[in-house]
């Protein structure tokens, strides 16, 4: 467990010294810009406006960072060499992976915690400004606790990712990576479709691998309760829970099988 | 107990697309090296020495054998922490600095802050590192990155350690400082693995050596013995030897080659065959006299290029 630590800090010093926080200035600088130039719009509309593009900013923002530096996690120590150094120390191979996963979920939590730490600063502000006449038609309060419920969820949607990314950074090229989690990222958002394939195809065998299909695949769209929480919708925490249970077990699964051709792998 | 056995330790990958041939990389490799030892591991490039070393240190796994090192099996984790590894051409987190480095490296040693600070700091006084320390290794050159190298792989005080190639890239200065870390090592118990192409560095440092070519095993054994017996012919060197003398020692294939090298004096190269004796006697007899005689022997490097030269087989196994 020390060495999963040891790696992970590692993992995360390199983050801040390739400048990858700084992503968290642009996220900044958008949700401002964008708070200042939506105040013209009409009242009420306005804090749903800044609400969602908060919430999908920190969703992307994190996606690219999970999906990009996940891509080159094992795959830039392999190419430049620096793993021979590393693996002949006094540390499994699965120990190396692991601090690996926890290095960039480490560095995507204290994004993420930074970034709705600037949105609730965002949303305080214009809820002090907002005449009481704009405010008793907003359909919840500007700074809605419920929003962390989304932002619960997409970190673990960014976990997740993040262990896909890791999987297919231990077999393949960093393109090759990048094209199949993004890929597994989009159909994952669509999964739901897979489901009720059944009731538009005849064929019962095209049925049955839609729904297969369905159980394989990430269902991302689970993860998304944004929208919900921006138009003040309850988000159950049966939900909640249900999706956390659901979310690390497919991580645990997803970081198992990274584990497993890992460690029988050559590093010629 | 050897500090390092292998047993028909091999090697083979697969090479092509369509129809996959096992190429052999390493062949029934079988090895003792003793506790203690400086064991030289040579070998042109491709022969198989780094294929070899990261077997043992399992960055790649054996097809079949079996290895051991300080008596347990490779990839143990208690003999991970009583070893040391250079790998060829080392590369470092280069956003690290050289200090950073060796403490994160001592850190997975388990050492407190206190004793990686110190580790860090001695060790990278002894490679001769000075205030570049303090920098982020992508400044740092070739030779500085191979000093780096050296530094972590001795950070735990290993009792076996595996330099790949260590004098690459270090300018004759680097080298020397480099031999003597080696020697110093010797000195205190350590068991040094190190594989080279630089024959007189070998020459220099090793008590037993193995040649290694196209993956196969070629020979191992002590130097002294390897070319003790290697004597290929006589140096004699003489006074007052005249050029009719030499003229006619020469006609009889006495002397292959004569240098003059003074008034007189000459150094006069002697076949194996006749006994360097009566070449002697009857030159002494002719009014010259003996200065010295010595024997010629091979050096490592022609017994290398008789043992590599020989050893030339195809790499494409058709039965694995």
């Amino acid at each position: 467990m020390k060495v999963i630590g040891l790696v992970a800090v590692n993992v995360f010093k390199e983050s801040v010294r390739d400048k990858v926080l700084y992503s968290i200035i642009a996220f900044a600088v958008l949700l401002i810009a964008s708070s200042l130039l939506i105040g013209d719009l009409t009242a009420g509309q306005d804090i749903k406006i800044i609400k969602d593009l908060g919430l999908a900013s920190i969703s992307i923002f994190g996606l690219l960072i999970a999906i990009f530096i996940g891509i080159g996690l094992v795959w830039k120590e392999v190419e430049k060499r620096s793993i021979y150094t590393l693996l002949p120390k006094p540390m499994r191979r699965q120990d190396f992976l692991l601090g690996k996963y926890c290095g960039l979920v480490l560095t995507l939590v204290i994004n993420v915690a930074v970034m709705t730490a600037a949105f609730y600063v965002v949303l305080a502000i214009m809820q002090t400004v907002a005449p009481p006449i704009v405010r008793v038609s907003w359909p919840a309060p500007a700074t809605d606790p419920a929003m962390l419920k989304a932002i619960a969820l997409v970190m673990l949607e960014l976990m997740l990712v993040t262990a896909i990314a890791l999987l297919f950074s231990t077999f393949s090229s960093p393109f090759l990576s990048a094209l199949l989690t993004a890929g597994l990222w989009v159909a994952g958002h669509f999964n739901n479709d897979l489901r009720n394939f059944g009731a538009v195809v005849e064929s019962p065998v095209l049925a049955w691998l839609a729904r297969a299909t369905y159980y394989v695949l990430p269902n991302f769209a689970a993860f998304d309760v944004k929208l919900r929480v921006v138009h003040a919708q309850a988000v159950p925490a049966s939900y909640v829970g249900l999706t956390v249970l659901y979310g690390l077990t497919y991580i645990v699964l997803v970081l198992v099988g990274a584990v497993a051709i890992f460690s029988r792998r050559d590093f010629k | 107990m050897d500090a390092i056995r292998t047993e028909a330790l091999t090697k083979h990958y697969k090479v092509g697309f369509w129809r996959p041939r096992p190429y052999v990389a390493l062949d029934s490799l079988t090895l003792q090296v003793g506790a203690g030892e400086v064991f030289g591991f040579l070998g042109p490039n491709g022969a198989g020495k780094t294929t070899t070393l990261k077997l043992l240190m399992q960055l790649i796994y054996p097809t079949s054998g079996h290895a051991e090192i300080l008596g347990k099996p490779i990839g143990d984790l208690g003999v991970k922490r009583r070893i040391g590894y250079l790998p060829e051409q080392p590369y470092f987190y280069d956003y690290l600095t050289a200090e950073e480095l060796l403490e994160y490296f001592a850190s997975l040693f388990g050492y407190t802050a206190g004793e990686r600070q110190a580790r860090a700091r001695r060790l990278l006084d002894e490679v001769g590192i000075g205030a570049e320390r303090r920098l982020q290794l992508r400044k740092f050159s070739k030779g500085m990155l191979q000093r780096v190298g050296i530094a972590q792989a001795l950070i735990n005080d290993p009792e076996v350690v595996f330099l790949d190639e260590p004098m690459s890239g270090l300018d004759p200065l680097g080298r020397r400082e480099i031999r003597e870390m080696i020697l110093g090592l010797r000195d205190r118990g350590c068991t040094v693995f190190f594989s080279s192409h630089v024959l007189s560095d070998a020459e220099t440092l090793c008590s037993r050596v193995a040649i290694l070519a196209h993956g196969r095993l070629v020979t191992a054994g002590r130097l002294s013995e390897m070319l003790a017996f290697q004597v290929r012919g006589w140096e004699l060197l003489v006074n007052g030897l005249t050029e009719a003398v030499l003229a006619r020692a020469k006609e009889r294939g006495d002397v292959v080659r004569a240098t003059a090298v003074g008034e007189g004096r000459y150094a006069l190269e002697l076949p194996l065959n006749p006994a360097p004796e009566r070449t002697l006697a009857d030159l002494v007899a002719q009014g010259a006299a003996l200065v010295s005689l010595t024997p010629i022997r091979d050096t490592l490097e022609d017994f290398f290029v008789q043992q590599v030269s020989g050893a030339s087989r195809p790499r494409f196994s058709e039965t694995a």
